[in-house]
């Protein structure tokens, strides 16, 4: 009952439009376990929602059903309220949503600009690769984004981590996704280089496109959140804007202690 | 500055070893081999390198998707003896020549990608591991190419099988000037000795299919997708490649390559032949393309390199067998080639890799 209300109060005040994402009593069992049990989720247009739970909690489990990586054993998926189903990573890629994973993100032995295009080479005449053009890009993406890396041509694996991360958002957004998926963009990083891709992220938003972001680390959620919505168990516990509460009230959630 | 530079110099030599090495063994033995140098022993090196280089070029593809394809020595063996064993019967029959011949290449080559279909099927939808499922495909080729040859060697071919085998695009002799496909008829000893043969017809084929698939790998959306499977397959799906329909696209062009080496075998040798012509190919072909700087663990090689590493093997061989040395030494020297290539992969791969 706490948890429909709290709900409601999340929705009410950020219902000023449309959700451009939502899903809906998303249930998902791998074998007997319960990974997400009627889990609800809305994402609204320009806003960066955060997930966040402890391990286990169902949050991965969650933007894979959105990115088509899983399928939803239960529950609807809607898109600017159409029902739609996302049946493979590709599907979700046509859908302009675009994922960041934690470490699956790029290829280690290729270079910047093939990773950059994985998956989606630029061509001509169909079938060949336009590798001149995707140098160009690369080179306009990384200026816009102020992400320097010594060389286009480096294989990804001689990168630092921040600039690993920082081509593996930097990539979401140049391929104007108007969902982008960050699962632990923060992870792993060195202080400079976490600053930075929080810095990535709010440029997300200011591009145009809503954001969904997954972090253990609740002082980097509060920094550039906008709503954070908490899991616990695979079910949904909260959802809260950043302004009216606190990391206290979070941590609670979390570990089912409020 | 001068680090800097050393280390340069060095990646280089890291990066080529190959083509030094294949260099240093050409200059080698044309120094202490007889008959070595010359047109005439380099064209013979080409022509017996032409099977190893289909075999090894499908068996690129394969590697640097992740996988391994152990059945292309059989698959080609098979193809040998079904083709081989097409061309005798309808040539028997009393059908033309020129369709007994078509007909035997386009079955036996046809037939030769079932099991690269197979071998797909196993590996991206059943998820059979490459070594396993390939291997499984090894002997069932063997033992397919055993029953449709019953343990013989399958001759009475039709005749021109023989002439397409040893044609050559362009004869020039100093007395008949220059002619096309066919060879001038000469009579005088010296003048058939003078008589320059100019690029042989399987050689030209299978160059043409070269610079095609090395085009493939490199230019191409599909090319793309082969290395990044093989550099992370869950980055590659994710990215939204279509995974499993490549890897099996990617084994059919390995069992292609191995069916027209096979095919290829049948004009080199005139006839269908199994087992002591085939097996241990593969193995030879995997070297091939390691040495030519592919990993085993993906993602990485060309076919340039491929190229290299089949020509240093043939020139090995021929190299020591022009010495007198006995063959075994050759499988010595491709072994210990073999392991220095893995080594330097494991060992510099700073050096290999960067600009």
């Amino acid at each position: 009952m706490v948890t429909n209300k709290l709900l409601k109060a999340g929705r009410d005040i950020t219902s000023k439009s449309e959700p451009i994402l939502e899903l809906r009593g998303i249930c998902k069992y791998f074998g007997g376990v319960h990974a997400l049990e009627d889990v609800g989720l809305e994402l609204y247009p320009d806003e960066i929602l955060a997930l966040v739970g402890d391990n286990g909690a169902g949050k991965s489990t969650l933007i894979k059903i959105i990115a088509g990586v899983y399928q939803p054993d239960k529950g609807e998926v809607l898109m600017e309220g159409k029902e739609i189903e996302i049946r493979s990573p590709r599907a979700s890629m046509d859908l302009r949503i675009e994922t960041v994973y934690q470490e699956l993100a790029l290829v280690d032995k290729l270079d910047v600009v093939e990773n950059i295009f994985l998956g989606r080479p630029l061509t001509k005449f169909r079938w060949f690769v336009n590798r001149k053009r995707m140098v160009a890009e690369t080179v306009d993406i990384l200026k816009r984004l102020k992400i320097s890396i010594p060389s286009l041509k480096e294989p990804v694996q001689n990168l630092s981590g921040g600039q690993r991360q920082a081509l593996a958002v930097g990539r979401a957004i140049a391929w104007s996704g108007r969902i982008v998926i960050l699962d632990e963009p923060t992870a792993a990083l060195g202080v400079e280089e976490t600053r930075k891709t929080l810095a990535l992220i709010k440029q997300i938003k200011e591009q145009g496109a809503s954001v969904i972001v997954i972090s253990h680390n609740l002082r980097h959620i509060f920094e550039v959140s906008d709503r954070i919505i908490v899991l616990r168990g695979g079910r949904r516990v909260g959802s809260r804007i950043k302004s009216k509460t606190n990391i206290d009230e979070i941590v609670k959630l979390i570990t089912g202690s409020l | 500055m001068h680090k800097k530079r050393d280390r340069k110099i060095l990646s280089h030599v890291a990066r080529n070893w190959a083509l030094l090495f294949l260099i240093c063994l050409l200059i080698l033995f044309s120094i202490l081999g007889k008959n070595f140098f010359g047109l005439r022993n380099f064209s013979n090196i080409v022509l017996a390198a032409t099977t190893l280089l289909l075999l090894a070029t499908g068996e690129t593809f394969v590697i640097i998707s992740g996988g391994i394809d152990l059945s292309i020595g059989f698959v080609m063996g098979f193809v040998c003896v079904v083709s081989a064993v097409v061309m005798r019967d309808l040539h028997a029959a009393g059908l033309p020549q020129v369709i007994s011949i078509t007909t035997g290449c386009s079955v036996g080559i046809l037939l030769g990608l079932i099991p690269g279909l197979i071998n797909g099927i196993l590996i991206a939808k059943l998820r059979v591991p490459p070594f396993i499922a390939t291997l499984g495909m090894w002997g069932i080729a063997n033992g397919l190419a055993w029953r449709f040859s019953e343990g013989f060697p399958i001759a009475f071919l039709p005749p021109r099988v023989r002439d397409i085998g040893m044609a050559y695009i362009a004869y020039f002799s100093p007395k008949t000037g220059l002619s096309f496909f066919s060879r001038p008829v000469l009579t005088e000893r010296a003048d058939i000795w003078n008589l320059m043969k100019i690029i042989p017809i399987p050689v030209l084929v299978i160059a043409i299919l070269l610079v095609i698939f090395a085009f493939v790998l490199a230019k191409t959306k599909f090319g793309q997708h082969t290395y990044a499977i093989g550099g992370s397959v869950d980055a590659a799906e994710r990215a939204g490649i279509n995974v499993s329909r490549h890897l099996i696209k990617t084994y059919t062009i390995s069992a292609f390559f191995a069916s027209c080496a096979g095919a290829l075998l049948v004009f080199k040798i005139n006839m269908g032949v199994h087992t002591q012509y085939t097996s241990s190919y593969e193995l030879f072909a995997i070297a091939a393309v390691v040495i030519g700087g592919a990993s085993l663990m993906g993602g990485k090689g060309n076919i340039w390199g491929t190229i290299i590493g089949v020509l240093l093997i043939g020139t090995l061989n021929n190299g020591l067998m022009l010495m007198g040395l006995p063959i075994f030494y050759r499988y010595i020297a491709v072994g210990c080639i073999l392991i220095v290539a893995v080594l330097i992969d494991q060992f510099f791969p700073e050096l290999v890799y960067k600009e």
